[in-house]
């Protein structure tokens, strides 16, 4: 007989979708600052089950490790039910073994966009914007297959010498003896350069492909961003221009970019306009946010450890190793959600029909169960390409080789050109459970 | 020790021994054959070992799970006779196989 399993999930406090806007406040320890010292040490002692990790605070304060290393060890499945008026509760994955059976069983775990798709907190059910990446099988497939081949084999090749000789320009353009804000002038320049490219959006204007990219993953609670409904009115302004595009390019001749490639397709020449909308916001996302991170990421850890960046300056060969370890260090997506299409069970307990469950990258790049020392950051790396942070299974990040491309030249052009880049402060980040990232960071190239 | 014969896209030749029992993923990423590169450690979850099975040895190397299957499917340069390296295990069956490789992984 099987074993009884117990079911440690508190029934939810709402039933699916009733979360209604706008959220009700959010629950926070009382706490006599929040300083990154008091907060980790708040993390390291707290009842598990009195933690919200998906509060940005964990986030833009970089704290949440000391509670997943935690949960890693004590609770390596476990579900947050603090503030699940807000998100209804969800399952906390954490060890890579338990991750790679859930992103490897998209029989059982779902990213359906009705469902909620593929973020912790659900997609806005009056505004939801289907897109291939929350999708199942067989649409996922055939929508993915059609933007595949811009980011691999011969059309990658035909990128390197464009962004080697754009990447060469930015970093000319550098100031030298004064600071300057590395996440404006480099990570941002180069990737909304890249995503104009691939876009075949007119260059000049390539920063409103950054603009948008910030919006769809803005969190429309926090002061300073824009509101539910004005983010719907900025996003519906995108699809208008890019409606534009379409038009112009589905009625001539294939020219290789995105808008092409999907205005061409039998799978996609006839989208919805919010599916249309959904594939722009994802491939904007996915092509943007994560490489510029991991860009300004790169250069934050070897500040941090000098030995390090010793090593690399000694030898330059170890450029490609040391990209798989930042994208590791970085795991520029903290999590991915599904949502479970049946009772099931996983780590020992039992996942019902329609829980979240939420797939921490963050923490199983941390998990030493499988990784060696891997809270260190070491460009030498034995295996490095071994990380989580493209995901794995069907849903495995589809730019990833354009990514590592971006970033290996990035690193063989500053090696080349600089001898030394120092990090000035502790760089600003983004306050948010799934973009891990940073506002700006400040920096000195020595004149 | 399995006699496996890893061939590049370019034509290039590898011959390595594979212990019996390992798969034919981390015979080639151990002995530093490139070409391989086996991210997600064996679980035909990343299709970064992708490779082309001779017809002659297609029936001794088994058949495509469900999961190697849909990550095949994915590659715009899958073709009839690819597998994922990671789900071939080294038996002495397969002594003196050629495994052939995609001009690049993805």
């Amino acid at each position: 007989m099987a074993t009884q399993l117990k079911d440690t999930r508190i029934t939810q406090s709402l039933p699916q979708g009733s979360v209604s806007w706008p959220l009700p406040p959010r629950v926070r320890p009382e706490l006599p600052n929040h300083d990154k010292a008091t907060l980790e040490s708040y993390l390291a002692s707290a009842p598990l089950d009195e933690v919200d990790i998906a509060d940005p605070l964990w986030w833009e304060t970089d704290t949440n490790h000391v509670y997943f290393r935690r949960l890693r060890e004590e609770a390596p499945v476990f579900f947050t039910h603090v503030n699940s008026n807000r998100h209804r509760g969800f399952w906390n994955v954490t060890r890579w073994n338990d991750i790679m059976a859930v992103d490897t069983n998209h029989q059982v775990f779902s990213s359906e966009a009705m469902l909620g798709g593929i973020t912790l907190f659900d997609m806005d059910p009056d505004f939801i914007m289907p897109m291939f990446i929350a999708m199942d099988p067989p649409k996922h497939d055939v929508q993915r297959k059609a933007v595949n081949p811009i980011v691999s084999g011969q059309n990658l090749a035909s990128y390197e010498e464009l962004i080697r000789s754009r990447t060469c320009e930015v970093l000319d353009s550098l100031p030298r003896g004064e600071a300057f804000d590395w996440v404006d002038k480099v990570s941002i320049e180069l990737t909304s350069r890249m995503l104009a490219t691939l876009f075949g959006w007119p260059q000049e204007r390539r920063r409103m492909l950054t603009y948008w990219s910030d919006v769809s993953t803005s969190d429309p609670e926090l002061p300073g961003n824009p509101g539910k409904e004005e983010r719907q009115g900025i996003l519906l302004g995108m699809l208008q221009e890019f409606t534009m595009l379409w038009n112009e390019r589905v009625n001539s001749e294939p020219t290789g970019d995105l808008v092409s490639m999907l205005a061409h397709n039998p799978a996609t020449r006839n989208m919805p306009p919010m599916e249309f909308m959904g594939n722009l916001v994802l491939l904007i996302v996915g092509g943007n946010d994560t490489t510029r991170n991991s860009i300004s990421g790169g250069l934050y850890f070897l500040n941090k450890n000098p030995g390090e960046y010793a090593k690399l300056k000694a030898n330059h060969g170890l450029v490609e190793n040391m990209v798989s370890e930042i994208i590791r260090y970085q795991t520029p997506l903290a999590h991915m959600r599904r949502t479970a299409l049946q009772d099931t069970v996983l780590g020992g307990q039992l996942i019902h029909k329609g829980d979240k469950v939420v797939m921490w990258y963050s923490s199983a790049n941390r998990d030493d169960t499988v990784l060696d020392r891997p809270d260190e950051f070491i460009i030498d790396r034995a295996r490095a390409r071994q990380h989580m942070s493209f995901g794995f299974g069907i849903h495995r990040c589809v730019g990833n080789r354009l990514a590592e491309l971006q970033l290996k030249i990035l690193w063989e052009e500053i090696l080349k050109r600089f001898d030394h880049i120092e990090v000035l402060e502790e760089p600003e980040r983004v306050p948010s459970a799934f973009v891990r990232g940073y506002k700006s960071m400040m920096v000195r190239i020595p004149a | 020790m399995v006699k496996i014969i890893y061939v590049e896209h370019n034509g290039a030749r590898h011959e390595v021994n594979v212990p019996e029992g390992e798969n034919l993923m981390e015979g080639a990423v151990q002995n530093n054959v490139p070409g391989i590169d086996g991210d997600c450690g064996g679980n035909a979850a990343c299709a970064t070992c992708h490779c082309y099975i001779p017809e002659a040895w297609q029936a001794l190397t088994g058949e495509r799970s469900e999961l190697e299957d849909s990550m095949i499917e994915l590659a715009d340069t899958a073709m009839p006779n690819s597998r994922l390296a990671c789900q071939i295990k080294a038996s002495a069956a397969l002594d003196g196989m050629e495994v052939h490789m995609p001009a690049t992984q993805h």
